[in-house]
């Protein structure tokens, strides 16, 4: 497993391929529609990050000391931030997934639209996952 | 009659020729906020450049130059909406304080506890929560007119609506999430046959009618300027002179008082009661001039134009495969407002951002509606009569490449 800064530089330099909005759309959205389902048993009110234009499921459990995530939303580009993060996040132990700072997100240049997301944006989604590694680690003590 | 010039018009709106991610921008987020004329904008440098002073206040050149475009467009808006005195406009920040103020001063001090306040089921938030705070505040009850599946108000419900403790009816005249064009000439008839006044919300109409307040008998009518080719922060109220002159004021300070002193304060009269402080000068002689613009515009003309794309865009769109219309309404302005089988409104809305094309997506501030269509949002395409026909078939080829793109694959 590689670290979570090595992952956030791969996944940095596979945007610099990208020139345009339209790309980096495409990426995401491309991403959103791999990323494995969610059960239907996480897909109810406990698990529901809500948002103004669009919904998030997300779950996250411990594997040999391990944070694994899962999830799913109603968007599909919503989706394709998510398995971003998830890339980098999941398969960490919850003591890096506290500590990940996530510099990357603000290279990748998409701010401006993400915007639109904000509601549900990535700084909630990143709080629950944050907040699963705290009770993994709080549990662990 | 001269044929309406689009690319004359489009030339004078400079927005229009800009690019968006180098791709040539489509607007059609115009029930949001209209682009400006190139009039407007350099009416506002002006304004900064050679008159800039505070109003009312100064025996100054400028102060004095300032004072009277000010005064100046409260006549234009005057004759605009056809009010019978310029007395009877007020300048606000938009709809949304105009409504504030309205339920703030005639409805403290009007409605009590059990009386009833009407409105409809299409309205926008602003026309919503002020109510909603005041009866909460008083204890009075919000009624709605409800809609059937066109979007359209269910009108032989009205007069069992309009009981004896309705003390205030305030509808949209155009729905900016349906188009709806609300019959309010005959709302406000049968509200006026049982005493009762009505405000009528002209965010969306002004831009696409002329406004006759008197013709409607409205006792208040809102716009806002930046959804009628003038700048944001400003916007108008009109009340009825006498209704105006009985409601306490809204805000306190300079300008709105006559007389000050520690034991008593007496008021300006209206419509100086209603605009405490140092006005948005710059922003009211914009509108003047937007005004101007309208006025030189062959309104029959634009009117006749939008209808035209309305009924384009109307076709073509729901020629496309999965996708279904929300609001219907036999009589409807310039607004296009769908949902999309198996995909999200904001994926589509960003597929045509990235080609340049701006739509806006999700509840348009009318959660209410969303709610009665059991949806989370449209995908709404705004048209103003600046827009052309090769624009919608842009929209509607690039929502054919969405769909292709996005479209979940449990749609059959
Ligand atoms: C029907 C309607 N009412 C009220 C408003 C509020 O207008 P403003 O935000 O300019 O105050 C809008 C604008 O979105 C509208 O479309």
């Amino acid at each position: 497993m590689s670290t979570l800064l090595e992952i956030e530089k791969e996944i940095l330099s596979d945007f610099e391929l990208f020139d345009t909005w339209e790309e980096k759309y495409h990426y995401i959205i491309e991403l959103g529609q791999k990323l494995g389902p969610l059960e239907d048993k996480y897909k109810i009110e406990e698990y529901k990050i809500k948002g103004c234009q669009s919904s998030v499921w997300l779950n996250g459990e411990e594997r040999d000391g391990k944070l694994f995530f899962s999830a799913d939303s109603d968007s599909t580009f919503v989706k394709g931030e998510i398995a971003l993060l998830m890339m980098v996040l999941s398969g960490q132990t919850a003591e890096d997934v506290l500590e990940a700072k996530l510099e990357f997100i603000d290279a990748l240049g998409l701010r401006q639209h993400i915007a639109v997301t904000r509601a549900n944006g990535l700084a909630s989604m990143i709080k629950q996952m944050k907040t699963y590694a705290f009770a993994m680690s709080s549990a662990n003590k | 009659m001269t044929p309406f010039n689009i690319n004359k018009i489009r030339s004078e709106f400079p927005i229009l020729s800009e690019k968006a991610y180098g791709k040539p921008l489509v607007y059609f987020d115009n029930a949001a906020s209209s682009q400006k004329p190139k009039v407007v904008i350099d009416a506002l440098v002006d304004y900064y450049s050679t008159t800039n002073a505070n109003v009312h206040r100064g025996v100054h050149f400028l102060s004095q130059k300032a004072s009277t475009a000010f005064d100046a467009v409260r006549e234009k808006v005057k004759t605009f909406i056809n009010a019978s005195s310029e007395r009877e406009i007020i300048f606000v920040r938009g709809t949304t304080e105009a409504i504030n103020l309205v339920a703030s001063t005639y409805g403290r001090k009007n409605i009590g506890q059990g009386d009833e306040i009407l409105i409809s089921a299409m309205e926008h938030h602003s026309n919503i929560v002020p109510w909603q705070m005041l009866c909460e505040e008083k204890g009075a009850v919000l009624k709605v007119i409800p809609m059937n599946e066109k979007g359209e108000l269910l009108m032989d419900q009205l007069p069992a609506l309009l009981t004896d403790r309705t003390k205030f009816v305030s509808v949209v005249h155009i729905s900016n999430s349906l188009g709806t064009k609300n019959p309010v000439k005959e709302i406000i008839r049968q509200a006026h046959a049982k005493g009762i006044p009505v405000l009528v919300d002209g965010a969306q109409s002004t831009a696409h009618e002329v406004i006759d307040v008197q013709d409607l008998d409205a006792d208040f009518f809102t716009f806002s300027g930046h959804k009628i080719l003038a700048p944001t922060g400003i916007g108008c109220l009109y009340g009825k002179l006498h209704l105006l002159e009985a409601m306490p004021p809204y805000q306190g300070g300079g300008e709105m008082i006559s007389s000050v002193s520690f034991e008593k304060t007496t008021y300006n009269e209206v419509p100086f009661k209603f605009e405490a402080g140092t006005p948005n000068i710059a922003d009211v002689i914009a509108l003047g001039t937007a005004i101007d613009y309208w006025k030189q515009l062959d309104r029959k003309a634009a009117g006749a134009w939008e209808k035209e794309l309305l009924n384009y865009a109307t076709k073509l769109i729901s020629e496309i495969p999965t996708v279904t219309l929300i609001g219907i309404a036999a009589e409807k302005a310039s607004v296009v407002s769908f949902v999309i089988e198996g995909v999200n409104a904001m994926d589509a809305g960003m597929f045509l951002d990235t080609k340049g094309i701006a739509v806006r997506t999700g509840y348009h501030c009318t959660e209410p509606v969303m709610h009665f269509f059991k949806i989370p949002g449209t995908i709404r395409a705004s048209f103003m009569f600046y827009n052309t026909k090769e624009e919608i078939d842009a929209l509607a080829e690039n929502l054919t490449k969405a769909i292709a793109l996005l479209q979940t694959h449990s749609v059959a």
